[in-house]
């Protein structure tokens, strides 16, 4: 319930899958250095201090370590999920070419080969990306791992889309020739996509349309992970998943659980990231969210979701210094913010949309979701976390608490005394509706009358608020969003939702339905630029041009509020995934 | 609702209460004067005029009724619920109340819980204030109060009209018109209505009826509750009908030339009267639970809007920490529910007393 969107990426994205890459995943990193209100802890570890360090360090090998979930994932199958905290845990079985380095906070966004000997080499521009396997990678059956199944686990999740649809399709938009690839269920031919090659075994080489820099972000996801085609049964893979990593599958219960074994076929020579501490890792699924926050303040079990504790968990946790110390407070790589319709009038009028900005009192807001420990008041697109973060706040107002003199004012501008619109909020995220209640009650003071409508989550984008057609009959003006980046770039973050080419007419994540030229040129531009300083002062610009046109009301940067179980060991809050913790190397004190 | 007195008379089996010196007796076929005009006064000569004085069947109930000291408590709590609800938007007004406005500086935002114990109480919020947003809990129940029972009025009078229509009609005409509409009950009835109700509020919520905002979440929810609870009314008609079509007051009718509307209207309905008050009564409550299920299911009414039931779903996250938020709304939607089953549970007794 209350403060568990369910995360991340795929908050808004099974709706974006299909259609589109969505943004997802990987959020941005948090700042160990944002907390600074933990002075009161003496006890051993204190509150955030898994943002800063690792936490409980240890080499001990042994126990179980459990994962509880309170819904189920989309897939554990590498190729067909969208779930930031799948992203995470999959690596245990399955390795992708690169992936982030286990640390504290923004430590966590460092890339590192895991697969691949190491990081990727452009050449062409940044048109070709060429990436070398390390050598003696075995499957757990020991059979050789080679770059043909790379390439075959890429064309799989991102090319055949009737048959795994969950996850985002970046490859498929990015490499050549992607559009006329129908992917290896249905394109039979030995060759696949012909823009990804693979000269030997131990090599592979990806072919873009355009120049893209952030090439190694992508090939993080776990969708590079190898899966040998011989053992591919399609969307029934995710039953006898072939582990390439520190662990295989010893049970996989659909919607129940899953359990995982240490893999003998797997080196610890090929790998310098994992270190198989524990025997075994439980996940179980469907657990009631209060039975979990029990289970983690118990020490047992690990929040696989990593969105936090439940609000009056919350309350609890933060009511005694003690527990307090307990906890880890920190970004989770995401904004919070509302959308608004410039294709629904009155909104189309700039002067409009500056009264909106005005008139809400973000601070209300941020109470209504829960005050500074679940967000800081937001004033720009791009979170602190994410390169190319520049403070600034365009509307700026007294202790945040909105401009009703100014907000009045530009109404009158805009030519109107009142607006009557609809704003709309997913069902199934408490905190949306509060937000969303909150705002209503602002935009009432300076005249503007909006009523709530709630649509359900899993088709708020496939049907709703993702359907221009939809928004502009119903006079659905604002738009409850949350967004947080597949990497943790400028780019990673913006495409999907100020891209104006990316307006589909469905699952569209552009809300604002926002087409500005220049920002579109910006994009393109920035993702072709090999300097990242250039590059992030380009994200820097697009956001600015994007506030100066009001198209979405920034309200919170997301924070979560995890609980430490005691008694798991080498706990680090990653920012590379949400705040969450980095779940490659826990192990446990307990036998 | 007065009763027509012929029809009535002839509708309902003389009664004759067991007081001592007091002999009441209806008549036993219908005729076109008032009640003394029936009795048949050969009997009672040379009794004392004011000792025989008739009571009509309303008076004869009203006694009974009165008697009963439970179900009167649960007519004063019914009583007094409604001039609340009637009256709070007024009242609100009169004192300045505003069930929207937040009082956030009385919430601690690292907790989301309003500061100092018992969920805020004081002076200005004597039942303290809700979390998260600091709105004034008082104000919200009374708010919620008409929300409640606009909706629980709403759609019961919906549903006891259509109910009521479709069962004097099924059980006058009988044959295949009975059929018909027999089945059609069946089938209403066959509905798992609370998914059902979920469903069709979810989707009426972007727009019906031409209506927005809280009209249309209101008007939605009477019809989504009293749409699907017809046939329950319509099958008591029904078969009350079944009885009453053959009494000699229905033949004599005919007889001298009444048509089929006539009939069903003035000769049947009213005889029907009571059993439709006293199960109104008795649905009131199961409606307001309805109305109170589905805005703490998030299909009802809408936020901001206050109803007892959206309260109770915002309490949930809460309840361990701030059990008064809980609390308060339950009890309202408690205390009236009870009161209204007390009342229709009386007033049943007091109609209907073979029922008892």
């Amino acid at each position: 319930m209350e403060g568990n969107p369910p995360i991340m990426r795929r908050s808004a994205l099974a709706a974006v899958a299909a259609i589109g890459s969505a943004c997802l995943l990987v959020a941005g990193c948090s700042k160990a250095d944002d907390n600074k209100n933990d002075d009161n802890n003496t006890k051993a570890a204190g509150a955030n201090a898994a943002t800063k360090d690792v936490v409980n360090a240890s080499t001990k090998k042994g126990g179980t370590v459990t994962y509880e979930l309170s819904d189920v994932p989309d897939s554990f199958d590498p190729g067909n999920t969208y779930y930031a905290y799948m992203y995470n845990l999959s690596r245990l079985y399955a390795r992708p070419l690169m992936t982030f380095q286990p640390g504290a906070g923004e430590k966590g966004n460092t890339l590192v080969p895991d697969l691949a000997a190491s990081k990727g080499v452009p050449s062409d521009g940044g048109k070709t990306w060429t990436y070398k396997l390390r050598s003696g990678l075995k499957y757990q059956d020991g059979s050789p791992i080679t770059s043909k199944d790379v390439k075959y686990a890429v064309e799989r999740s991102n090319f055949a889309r009737d048959v795994l649809s969950l996850g985002p399709n970046y490859f498929q938009q990015f490499m050549a020739g992607g559009d006329k690839y129908k992917g290896p269920y249905k394109d039979k031919s030995a060759k696949g996509l012909s823009s990804i090659e693979t000269p030997d075994d131990t090599t592979i080489v990806f072919k873009l349309k355009t120049a893209f820099q952030e090439f190694d972000y992508l090939v993080a996801a776990p969708q590079t992970a190898p899966v040998p085609q011989a053992k591919d049964t399609g969307v029934d893979y995710v039953k006898n998943i072939v582990s390439s990593g520190s662990y295989k599958f010893q049970s996989y219960s659909e919607g129940k659980q899953a359990v995982l074994v240490r893999n003998e076929n797997w080196d610890a020579k090929t790998d310098p990231l994992r270190k198989q501490y524990p025997d075994k890792i439980v996940v179980n699924l469907k657990v009631n969210a209060e039975t979990i926050d029990k289970d983690v303040l118990a020490g047992d079990a690990i929040d696989l979701g990593g969105t936090g504790v439940q609000a009056a968990t919350q309350a609890q946790l933060l009511a005694s210094a003690d527990k307090k110390a307990g906890t880890d407070n920190t970004y989770g790589g995401r904004l919070v913010y509302m959308a608004i319709n410039t294709k629904v009038k009155p909104f189309d009028k700039v002067e409009c949309r500056k009264a909106v900005q005005y008139a809400i009192d973000k601070v209300s807001v941020q109470t209504a979701e829960g005050g500074p420990i679940r967000g800081d008041v937001a004033s720009t697109v791009l979170p602190p976390d994410i390169p190319g973060y520049e403070k600034s706040d365009v509307y700026a107002s007294a202790g945040n608490k909105g401009d009703a003199a100014k907000a009045k004012e530009q109404l009158k501008a805009c030519g109107k005394s009142s607006i009557s619109t609809n704003i709309s909020a997913r069902s199934d995220r408490p905190q949306e509706i509060d937000a969303a209640t909150a705002i209503i009650n602002s935009l009432k003071k300076v005249g503007i009358n909006a009523s709530l409508k709630q649509y359900p989550s899993g088709k708020y984008f496939t049907d709703y608020a993702g359907v221009p057609k939809f928004t502009e009959k119903q006079n659905i003006g604002l738009i409850m969003m949350q967004w947080g980046a597949d990497w943790p770039s400028g780019y990673g973050f913006l495409q999907q939702i100020l891209n104006g080419s990316a307006i589909g007419e469905s699952g569209n994540t552009n809300l604002s339905q926002y087409d500005n030229k220049d920002v579109n040129a910006l994009l393109e531009k920035a993702i072709g630029t090999e300097d990242m300083t250039a590059r992030n002062s380009l994200y820097t610009e697009i956001d600015k041009k994007t506030m100066d046109d009001a198209v979405l009301v920034p309200l919170t940067y997301f924070k979560v509020l995890l609980a430490r179980p005691q008694n798991a060991t080498n706990l680090v809050s990653t920012a590379a995934f949400s705040g969450q913790y980095d779940y490659l190397n826990i192990g446990t004190t307990k036998k | 609702m007065q009763v027509n007195q012929a029809a009535d008379s002839g509708g309902r089996r003389p009664v004759t209460t067991g007081q001592r010196g007091r002999v009441t007796v209806t008549a036993p076929i219908e005729t076109t004067g008032a009640a003394p005009e029936a009795q048949p006064e050969a009997v009672l000569a040379g009794v004392d005029k004011g000792q025989i004085e008739g009571r009509s069947l309303g008076q004869i109930a009203w006694t009974r009724f009165k008697r009963d000291k439970v179900a009167v408590a649960g007519g004063v709590i019914v009583v007094l619920l409604i001039l609340v609800a009637v009256l709070a938007r007024p009242i609100q007004a009169m004192f300045g109340l505003d069930p929207n406005a937040f009082h956030q500086e009385l919430i601690d935002p690292n907790t989301s819980l309003p500061k100092g114990g018992l969920g805020g109480m004081s002076a200005d919020h004597p039942l303290g204030v809700d979390p998260k947003f600091g709105r004034d809990i008082a104000t919200r129940i009374l708010e919620g109060s008409w929300v409640s029972l606009v909706v629980a009025f709403g759609a019961t009078i919906l549903s006891n009209v259509i109910g009521a229509i479709m069962g004097v009609v099924a059980g006058y005409y009988g044959g295949r018109v009975d059929s018909i509409i027999s089945r059609l009950m069946d089938t209403f009835l066959a509905f798992p209505l609370l998914l059902f109700a979920i469903a069709i509020s979810a989707t009426l919520q972007g727009g019906a009826f031409g209506l927005e905002g809280l009209p249309l979440h209101l008007s939605v929810l009477i019809f989504v509750i009293g749409f699907f609870n017809w046939p329950y009314l319509g099958r008591i008609v029904r078969g009350q009908t079944l009885a009453l079509r053959e009494r000699e007051f229905v033949d004599a009718s005919r007889g001298m030339g009444a048509k089929g509307p006539y009939i069903l209207f003035r000769e049947l309905l009213p005889n029907l009267v009571g059993p439709i008050i006293v199960y109104s009564t008795l649905l009131i409550p199961t409606n307001i639970l309805f109305e109170a299920s589905l805005s703490f299911l998030g299909v009802g009414i809408q936020p901001p809007q206050a109803s007892w039931g959206g309260m109770l779903r915002e309490a949930v996250t809460f309840y361990e920490v701030d059990p008064q938020y809980m609390i308060v709304p339950g009890l309202a939607i408690f205390v009236t529910v009870l009161a209204f089953n007390l009342l229709g549970d009386g007033l049943r007794d007091a109609l209907d007393p073979r029922s008892r």
